[in-house]
């Protein structure tokens, strides 16, 4: 029984035990148990509507963790996450269309692109920190949504660059599986490096700027150089879920790249919970069943809505769901679960 | 020369228009301490009020604009009643994520409320144009200038001259000094988001008879960002200032930097400035220096 060996304490014998990302049985079998069902069982068993709207799930996500680096760990506010999603996917659609580079090379480029611009951001956030920040990265968006709209980046008269699909073997994201296990896969590394990120000196430094940041100058850690870090990260992962949202969706406009983005992702790390990281992945999950439950959901239930009425509704519902998770539970649903589980570990005693 | 006399003067006109809208989010920020990230979607419930009371209601103009003031200064004190006071002690990303909340909330009904189609408000601002020494302008712009001078000198004599007004400099000053002189936190920050609502609707009528009432409006919560930078957060002679400059910035580039570098660069110009003001000066041209260096 897995349950007993968590409260029982650990006894780590050797090192490698003690280095371990998912340290206890019960986690690693939970973690393995999500691996086989996300990419053995439901690339299967799914149809392709939920292949979709999982894949869908999986950008968000992928974009959640990466505000989370900058937002949750090292505690500064980013209003303009979208943008660096955009310089991601855009710049990825460029190189591999435009300048015929190939995948593996222009992915990797991308995300590069994408950490470096945010660093032009990132720069002042040296200088002001706060709301202050906040409204430096606002204007990043808007800025870059500008730039998307008038300058042709596309090459085109439409204003749209086309994602080709990957194609390796019998891999083809051509195909709503080939999308999906490409998106997954994506998803779960990033877990794995943002779960690890918060084990090395880079991520406790982030912490320690996020906890006190002159304490943290004072035993060493400079503020500067990981605030800038984590823009970098933080970005680079943003620029990820562009790309994959290019290659899910096939083409990408700057219609995608809006405000609302930005502060989707900011939604999704504050109801998922600040600074975890299943969080970001069920807040991710929320935030994107919201407009799918209206569209898809109340039909079910027998109530017909009309589209202008559903994207009223949802501005609605959204607003209402943030102020739920600020008043009732700041730690969100990942903090929801916890108390859950608590609960019933210790069931029939109260602590 | 002549063309860049008239686009500054325009500019400058431009500018006393932002100004009304930057002074409610001033009067916040001073009030209560909140970055109010929605002031844009406040702008908006101003406007359809206004144009609410006004033609569909068929209220005479005098009666109506305040009537539609104080309808938008009860949504004011209610926000931050039943929101904002709950989050007295919060972090900022959980103000900011409220605030950007409710302006969701407001967006949805307003739209559920009234519906997609653009409202148009009542001509009472005359529109025609005037001219004074060889420069146009247009006659809407000159009054909603005068308008935005009258509703400076309203807050200037409430904050200098009202018991109330002393109080609400007091807290901006000094939270807890002020408390313990026997100021309530509450009253103060209502009073805030009550003339906040009060100065919301009219903006929302001054830009709405300017632009027409739809989701449009929202839009210029993004332009008050860099009224206020520029200005200093809790100033509200440099929202005027502020806005002036913004104004101005906006109207040359919109004259001469569009061809050159692209499409509606005049929209973001503003922002851009932003940023080298934040870089340079960043507690603004009115602001105290008391912001937090990193």
């Amino acid at each position: 029984m897995p349950l007993i060996a968590m409260e029982t304490g650990r006894f780590d014998e050797n090192h490698r035990q003690q280095v371990r990302v998912y340290d206890t049985p019960h986690r690693r079998f939970w973690i393995l148990t999500l691996l086989v069902v996300g990419f053995v069982i439901v690339p299967f068993a799914a149809n392709q509507y939920w292949l979709t709207v999982l894949g869908l799930i999986g950008v968000a996500a992928v974009g959640g963790l990466g505000l989370n680096v900058l937002v949750g760990y090292t505690g500064q506010i980013s209003l303009g996450h979208a943008a660096f999603a955009a310089v991601g996917a855009y710049s990825c659609g460029i190189m591999t269309t435009r300048l015929g580079l190939p995948v593996w090379l222009a992915i990797p480029a991308a995300l590069l692109c994408a950490g470096l611009f945010s660093l032009i951001f990132g720069v002042v956030s040296l200088r002001v920190k706060g709301m202050y920040l906040a409204i430096a990265t606002l204007a990043a968006q808007y800025l870059v949504e500008w730039a998307l709209h008038a300058w042709n980046l596309a090459g085109n008269d439409y204003g749209l660059i086309t994602f080709e699909p990957i194609e390796i073997g019998a891999f083809n994201t051509a195909t709503p599986v080939g999308r999906y296990l490409l998106i997954m896969a994506c998803l779960a590394l990033v877990v794995l490096y943002v779960e690890n990120l918060t084990r090395t000196r880079t991520g406790r430094a982030m912490i320690a700027v996020r906890d006190q940041d002159m304490a943290a100058a004072g035993i060493g850690v400079s503020p500067f150089k990981y605030k800038l870090i984590a823009f970098f990260i933080s970005s680079s992962i943003a620029g990820l879920s562009g790309v994959l949202y290019g290659f899910s969706a096939g083409i990408v406009s700057a219609e995608a790249f809006t405000l609302t983005l930005s502060i989707q992702y900011l939604a999704i790390i504050l109801v998922g919970g600040l600074g975890t990281v299943p969080g970001a992945v069920l807040g991710a999950a929320f935030i994107t069943m919201l407009p799918i439950v209206l569209r898809d959901g109340l039909p079910i239930i027998g109530i017909e809505l009309a589209a202008n009425m559903q994207v009223h509704l949802l501005s609605v519902l959204f607003g209402i769901a943030i102020l739920a998770f600020l008043f009732l539970e700041s730690k969100g649903l990942y903090g929801l679960f916890r108390n859950i589980k608590d609960y019933f570990r210790q069931w029939p005693f109260s602590y | 020369m002549g063309e860049f006399v008239q686009l500054t003067a325009n500019g400058a006109l431009l500018g006393f228009m932002y100004a009304i809208l930057a002074m409610g989010f001033v009067l916040v920020f001073k009030g209560s301490g909140v970055i109010n990230f929605s002031q844009g979607e406040l702008v908006l419930l101003g406007a359809y009020v206004v144009s609410w009371v006004l033609a569909t209601l068929g209220v005479p103009f005098w009666l109506g604009i305040p009537l539609a003031a104080l309808v938008c200064a009860v949504a004011g004190v209610l926000i931050e009643r039943f929101a904002l006071r709950r989050l007295l002690n919060e972090s900022m990303l959980a103000l900011i994520m409220a605030t950007i909340a409710l302006g969701s909330i407001i967006r949805g009904l307003m739209s559920l409320i009234f519906g997609d189609r653009t409202r148009s408000m009542p001509e009472i601002l005359p529109t025609g144009t005037y001219e004074v020494l060889g420069l146009r302008f247009s006659a809407l712009m000159v009054w909603a200038a005068v308008i935005g001078l009258l509703l400076l000198g309203a807050l200037a004599w409430f904050f200098s001259k009202t018991k109330l007004g002393l109080a609400m400099q007091a807290v901006a000053d000094d939270r807890v000094a002020a408390q313990s002189l026997g100021m309530s936190l509450g009253v103060v920050n209502a009073t805030a988001w009550a003339i906040a609502g009060a100065v919301a609707a009219l903006a929302g009528f001054v830009w709405g008879s300017f632009l027409g009432v739809d989701g449009r409006l929202i839009a210029l919560g993004a332009l008050i960002f860099p009224v206020v930078i520029l200005g200093g957060l809790e100033s509200i002679p440099g929202a005027v200032i502020g806005g002036i400059v913004v104004g101005i910035v906006e109207s040359l580039s919109a004259g001469y930097l569009d061809d050159v570098v692209g499409g509606g660069f005049s929209t973001v110009a503003p922002l851009l400035l932003l940023l080298v003001v934040l870089l340079v000066r960043p507690y603004g041209l009115f602001g105290r220096p008391e912001i937090e260096r990193v």
